[in-house]
């Protein structure tokens, strides 16, 4: 059979010599390896303190958006349920009363908004079918819990704090994003 | 009672509850547990003659070593009540019967050996390992080598009957 | 006896009691920390950082540790002997322990004009008690491993002990051509030449390589692990326990370690002897006392060492398979032994004459 490549090695098996059989040379050439690996550079870090830089398309918990004024973007159009793959995002839609024109940006608004989690894959297309900007994966991962209830996220988890209420939370969970898509 | 008086008859005491304990046993392992401390209670009497020697080899030959293998062979069986073959009559009074002949030969050579008994406590010193060596290699030499060739012998019987033979192919290396 | 118990002299009995719990104190501390030594290392040869949350570096990693196996829930096996199955973890780590009894800690302290012995028992088969208590370590495995009533526990003793009887032979034989020359068993006798002459590592570098293969076989440790191969044969002997009870299986290992490296480092490097240092001399210039922390430090330095030797081949060597074991200890390491004795004895006849 040709070769696909030419990396493949031929391995010889020929009786080892005696050196070889007593094993204490390898064994010391070894040991000098883990040896030297005592005062390399580690390859982990300390995580909770120290975190590594994400990568400007790291994909992680999704957020739901508010404008500056803080009225939530989303309209309940239901493009990225349709456009969910893993079929992990339900809503219900409800119509904007008189008095709730400083809560949603729209006339039409979504009254239950649920991603499932577990479901997710994190694909990012729900935030690009998105036409109002209403929903963004941020840079949060790793939530754990002991139930499969509670990786339900309802709009409680989804939505971003409050611009004006809350502007130092809103601009930490806003986090690096407005960086990231200016470049 | 001088305190090695007390340890003599403590030894002889666990030794003998020992020793009997692994006749009455119902367990083999427990058997050969209760074997092992009868072990233990002797290398004490060999302490107490100042026979160290002789006191830490037993405990490595015999408690160390044999009766592992004891363990290893009775571990490996399967020791239900019901696999026990029932002894007949007549074994039991054959046995009584050696076992009783065994102890009038013992009897009949202590008998006139107290001196031997009595010596417990005693500063003797062919126990040490220098003395035995010495003594073991110049008046007993011709017994000892001829012990060694017996080993020797049994050593070879036992790699002749665990080799393969030669026709058929080792399993690997 | 009441004369012989007042001729005893209370006060030695103190001293040695005392002496006793101080050893066996220190030796699990050690051990203890050898344990956090073992993880911290094994993580920087991996190139990873280890255990550092439990106080400062992870330093009370291991009291964490025992605190977590003592509060775990305690299961003994339905069908199982009860009381051997206690009688077991005890029994390991007892023989563990007792061979420190022989170890020449140091030469001798002086305090309130009392000379105080720093061997627990100067006993004049020093070498062989160590041989008879290693013996008896093979019953807390094969115990251990019966009395769990579960046909792998059983196997892995099986394979356990014959391992340690096996390696048992070499290391004695190894050992006998270090006797030829030393002519005495104990200990102390041992570390005295060596203060007076040279290390006995240089007269007799073959059968400390045989000595110290037949160590790692004895402790258990990689690359002899096989009683305890945790991922691919199963665990080994103490797969039934739990709670403290495992604790006391894995634990002794790690006094097992400790104490061998004493032997090690008493046998062929000199005991408490300071390289290059006339210890008579120190005395003579600091006192007794400063002198015996000085070459109990010293010791204890050598023993780090062997510490750090049995942590490194460990994450560097693979497990041997069982037959390679039993070849490396039968086929190998008795002829080189008995190699090693008839060299020894002829090279002292040939300097006699």
């Amino acid at each position: 059979m040709e070769r696909l490549t030419n990396r493949a090695k031929v391995m010889e098996q020929k009786p080892m010599s005696f050196m070889e059989s007593l094993y204490l040379p390898a064994i010391f050439k070894g040991m000098a390896i883990t040896f030297m690996h005592l005062f390399k550079k580690k390859a982990t870090i300390n995580y909770p303190e120290q975190q590594r830089p994400f990568s400007p398309v790291f994909r992680g918990l999704h957020v739901l958006n508010r404008d500056e004024e803080g009225r939530e973007n989303c309209t309940a159009c239901g493009l990225c349920a349709v456009a969910c793959p893993a079929e992990a995002i339900t809503m219900e839609a409800a119509e904007r009363k008189s008095n709730e024109e400083h809560l949603y940006r729209e006339e039409k608004y979504a009254a239950k908004y649920e991603i499932n989690m577990l479901r997710c894959i994190f694909c990012g297309l729900c935030e690009e079918a998105c036409p109002k900007d209403a929903i963004y994966l941020s840079e949060t991962f790793a939530p754990s819990s002991f139930t499969r209830k509670s990786f339900i996220y309802s709009k409680d988890e989804l939505l971003i704090p409050h611009p004006v209420n809350e502007p130092e939370k809103f601009a930490a969970a806003k986090g690096a994003r407005e960086a990231r898509q200016k470049n | 009672m001088p305190l090695s008086e007390i340890l003599f008859w403590f030894l002889t005491a666990l030794a003998l509850f020992s020793a009997l304990m692994v006749v009455f046993s119902d367990n083999p392992i427990h058997s050969v547990l209760w074997l092992i401390m009868v072990f233990f209670a002797i290398s004490g009497h060999y302490i107490l003659m100042n026979a160290q020697f002789l006191a830490i080899v037993n405990l490595i030959v015999y408690a160390g070593a044999i009766m592992v293998l004891f363990l290893f062979v009775i571990m490996l069986m399967n020791m239900n009540t019901d696999a026990e073959p029932q002894k007949s009559q007549w074994m039991r009074i054959a046995a009584a019967l050696s076992g009783g002949a065994l102890m009038l030969v013992l009897v009949a050579a202590l008998k006139d050996n107290v001196g031997a008994v009595s010596r417990t406590s005693g500063e003797g010193s062919i126990g040490l390992i220098r003395n035995l060596g010495k003594v073991l290699f110049t008046d007993y030499v011709l017994p000892f080598e001829i012990s060694s060739v017996l080993f020797l012998s049994a050593m070879v019987g036992a790699v002749v009957l665990g080799k393969r033979e030669k026709n058929t192919k080792p399993v690997n290396n | 006896m009441m004369t012989l118990l007042f001729t005893m002299d209370l006060m030695l009995v103190l001293e040695k009691f005392l002496l006793i719990g101080a050893v066996i104190s220190f030796a699990l501390v050690v051990a203890m920390y050898t344990t956090y030594a073992e993880r911290k290392i094994a993580a920087w040869m991996q190139d990873r950082r280890g255990p550092n949350r439990a106080g400062p570096f992870g330093l009370l990693q291991p009291v964490a540790d025992g605190v977590k196996l003592f509060f775990k829930e305690e299961i003994i096996p339905l069908a199982s002997n009860r009381f051997l199955f206690v009688l077991g973890p005890a029994l390991a780590m007892i023989t563990a322990m007792l061979t420190s009894a022989v170890i020449p800690w140091g030469e001798y302290i002086e305090i309130l004009g009392r000379k105080i012995s720093l061997q627990i028992a100067d006993v004049n088969i020093g070498i062989l008690y160590v041989f008879g208590v290693v013996s008896m370590g093979v019953y807390g495995i094969m115990i251990g491993g019966w009395a769990s009533n579960n046909k792998f526990s059983l196997l892995a003793a099986v394979r356990g002990a014959s391992q340690i009887i096996s390696y048992e032979l070499a290391m004695g034989l190894s050992l006998i051509s270090l006797l030829m020359m030393t002519g005495s068993l104990s200990l102390k006798t041992i570390v005295e030449q060596q203060m007076n002459g040279s290390w006995n590592i240089i007269y007799q570098p073959l059968g400390f390589l045989i000595f110290i293969i037949c160590v790692f076989a004895e402790c258990n440790r990689t690359p002899f692990d096989l009683p305890e191969a945790e991922n691919e044969l199963n665990f080994g002997y103490h797969q039934e326990y739990s709670s403290m009870k495992l604790g006391l299986y894995l634990f002794s290992e790690y006094v097992n370690m400790f104490i061998s490296s004493a032997v090690m480092a008493t046998l062929f490097f000199g005991g408490y002897d300071i390289p290059f240092v006339d210890e008579t001399a120190l005395t003579a210039s600091l006192g007794a006392n400063l002198t015996a922390l000085f070459c109990f430090l010293a010791l204890f330095a050598k023993v780090l060492f062997f510490l750090f030797v049995f942590i490194w081949v460990r994450w560097t060597i693979p497990r041997f398979r069982y037959d390679q074991l039993m070849d490396l200890g039968w086929k190998k390491l008795i002829p080189l032994a008995l190699a090693n004795m008839i060299i020894t004895a002829v090279v002292m006849l040939l300097i006699k004459n």
